[in-house]
């Protein structure tokens, strides 16, 4: 308890910022077309790959010895990479079929 | 000077994904939204790569060829991907995403482990591990859950599921907190705990989507894909990153939401979803009144449709999985040449994703205003003379609306009985994907055409073409 007290104390911009981005997110997505929720699910897939950021910054930070920390921070960036890039792509391909004819 | 310089790079790619992810809500510039998303993704992955660090090597070169190979992976199963297969790729990705974040979180656990059995205990900063631990734990579920989402979307893992997992997952998820809060009451506590918390988790995201399966599939992950934001979010905490902290919240809101807008299309609660509510029950019906099934003619179902006024197509998984999509359209054709009014109409959950079938016909060049969602399809279906199922069971199912008993009673569904005529296209009398008898069969309006959806409307167009 007394952790949680000392946290809310300490950071209250990141209090702040928690629930407004929770906010944004309803808003963002409370008015959509039932067309949209696949598209906007796997949009929404390719976003959460964001993740990769923390696997680059592993890796960068990792001496070069440290084949542990270079391991797994290289797989992490292949993993990350593929939900980023592949879901966008595939969201992409989704999109094109509501192209203006 | 440089720092508030990557500060304001970071802030507008956090501004892309926000206006990208707003876009996407709109039909007509939605690819742009993709495309904006994708633009704010990178300016963070390059801001990412140039932001001066204390320490370390940088490793530029391994970091290169890790994105290679999975732009490379990306790229490859994106485009070969079929359309009707979608859903489960979407799975897939998300599933990696949640690898992704439990194996940077991994290492953190590594680390702390050496510090811990270094025996200074106090240098393992509590809110971190902690945070940590719960990263594990949510992208541990993300990770597995959607990879078995994406094996039973595949067909590869059947949809058995003892009752017991019920009782099982309870089990899990409380030892799992308790492990989690014990660790942080007691760091001096074994370091088995963290190990105990990685492997459980990853068990528990089997035995969280086992029981669901069935119809509740799009439910499941578009949850499992709010979990991946999640857990991204508490990566980003870890590694103090605002564009991971953001954005991962943005999805975990924005999939959450997403999720409790489908279990409203099914009229059903979230908790009775993961519980698991369908399936299993598939009992026959009590009454033993004789139930006679119709088996229609080409040549009938032909005359029909020629000489209707509107005909409605009701597409659903069967649909998807015939490929019968262009079938569908060039019978439209063929049947608009003649003057029919052709409509499709869509419920909200037909197929395995929300959306599945609107993504299909707009493949096969099915205009948007062609497509009518479940309202407006029920109020058209007294004027209706022919509905065509196509591979839909579940959504049309009258004992939804007739039927307390039925596992899917209070769910809406499209009202095809209230035409004049229904012909159900269907391989079989096996049950539809709740394993759910349906009594729509039965009725008197009702007549069935066996047989693969995309032959048996192939047949159809060229029965109609020889009535002239």
């Amino acid at each position: 308890m007394d952790q949680i007290i000392t946290f809310i104390a300490e950071y209250p911009i990141t209090i702040y910022m928690v629930v407004l981005a929770i906010y944004l997110g309803f808003e963002l997505i409370s008015k959509v077309p039932t067309v949209l929720h696949t598209p906007l699910m796997s949009g929404a897939n390719a976003i959460s790959g964001v993740v990769l950021i923390g696997a680059i910054l592993l890796v960068r930070q990792a001496p070069s010895d440290d084949y542990l920390s270079l391991a797994l921070g290289f797989l992490g960036i292949i993993l990350g990479t593929i939900n980023v890039v592949g879901g966008h792509s595939v969201t992409n391909r989704m999109l094109e079929m509501f192209k203006k004819k | 000077m440089q720092q508030a310089l990557i500060n304001l790079a970071y802030l507008t790619s956090v501004i892309l994904l926000i206006v990208g992810l707003k876009r996407l809500s709109s039909p007509a510039i939605a690819r742009s939204g993709n495309f904006i998303a994708a633009m704010g993704m990178g300016l963070a992955i390059l801001v990412t790569l140039i932001v001066p660090l204390s320490d370390g090597n940088n490793n530029y070169l391994l970091i290169l060829i890790g994105l290679g190979i999975g732009s490379a992976i990306g790229l490859i199963l994106s485009k070969r991907v079929q359309m009707t297969a979608m859903p489960e790729l979407v799975s897939l990705f998300n599933g990696l995403g949640g690898a992704c974040a439990v194996t940077i979180s991994l290492l953190e656990l590594f680390q702390y482990q050496e510090i811990f059995s270094g025996g200074s205990t106090g240098a393992v900063h509590m809110g971190k591990h902690f945070t940590t631990l719960l990263t594990i734990f949510i992208g541990a579920i993300a990770f597995t859950g959607s990879i078995l989402a994406y094996l039973k979307l595949a067909g590869k893992v059947s949809d058995k599921h003892p009752a017991f997992l019920a009782y099982l997952n309870i089990v899990f998820l409380l030892g799992i907190l308790g492990m989690i809060g014990y660790r942080v009451y007691a760091p001096d506590a074994s370091f088995m705990i963290p190990w105990m918390v990685l492997s459980l988790s990853l068990l528990y995201g089997l035995t969280f989507v086992q029981p669901i399966g069935s119809a509740d599939m799009p439910v499941v992950i578009s949850l499992l894909n709010a979990f991946t934001g999640i857990a991204a979010a508490l990566a980003g905490i870890v590694y103090g990153n605002q564009v991971m902290f953001i954005g991962g919240i943005l999805v975990g809101s924005s999939g959450t939401i997403l999720t409790v807008l489908m279990c409203q299309a099914m009229n059903r609660s979230l908790f009775n979803v993961i519980i698991g509510g369908f399936g299993g029950s598939s009992k026959k019906g009590d009454d033993d009144d004789e139930k006679v099934i119709v088996e229609a003619t080409l040549n009938d179902v032909a005359i029909l449709c020629r000489y209707a006024d509107r005909v409605v197509m009701v597409p659903g998984y069967g649909m998807a999985v015939a490929q019968a999509q262009k079938t569908c359209k060039e019978l439209d054709n063929l049947l608009s040449g003649f003057g029919v009014d052709v409509k499709y109409a869509v419920h909200p959950v037909a197929g395995r994703m929300p959306g599945h079938m609107n993504v299909l016909l707009a493949e096969a060049d099915v205009p948007y205003p062609s497509l009518l969602d479940m309202d407006d399809a029920n109020a058209l279906m007294p004027e209706t003379q022919v509905c065509l199922i196509i591979g839909a069971n579940d959504v049309v199912n009258p004992g939804a609306l007739e039927d307390p008993s039925s596992p899917i009673y209070g769910m809406p569904i499209l009202e095809v009985f209230n035409s004049s005529q229904v012909i159900v296209l269907k391989r079989s009398m096996n049950f539809g994907y709740s394993g759910i008898e349906n009594p729509l069969f039965f009725k008197g309006n009702t007549k069935m055409l066996f047989g693969d959806a995309k032959d048996s409307l192939q047949h159809l167009i060229s029965e109609i073409r020889e009535l002239g």
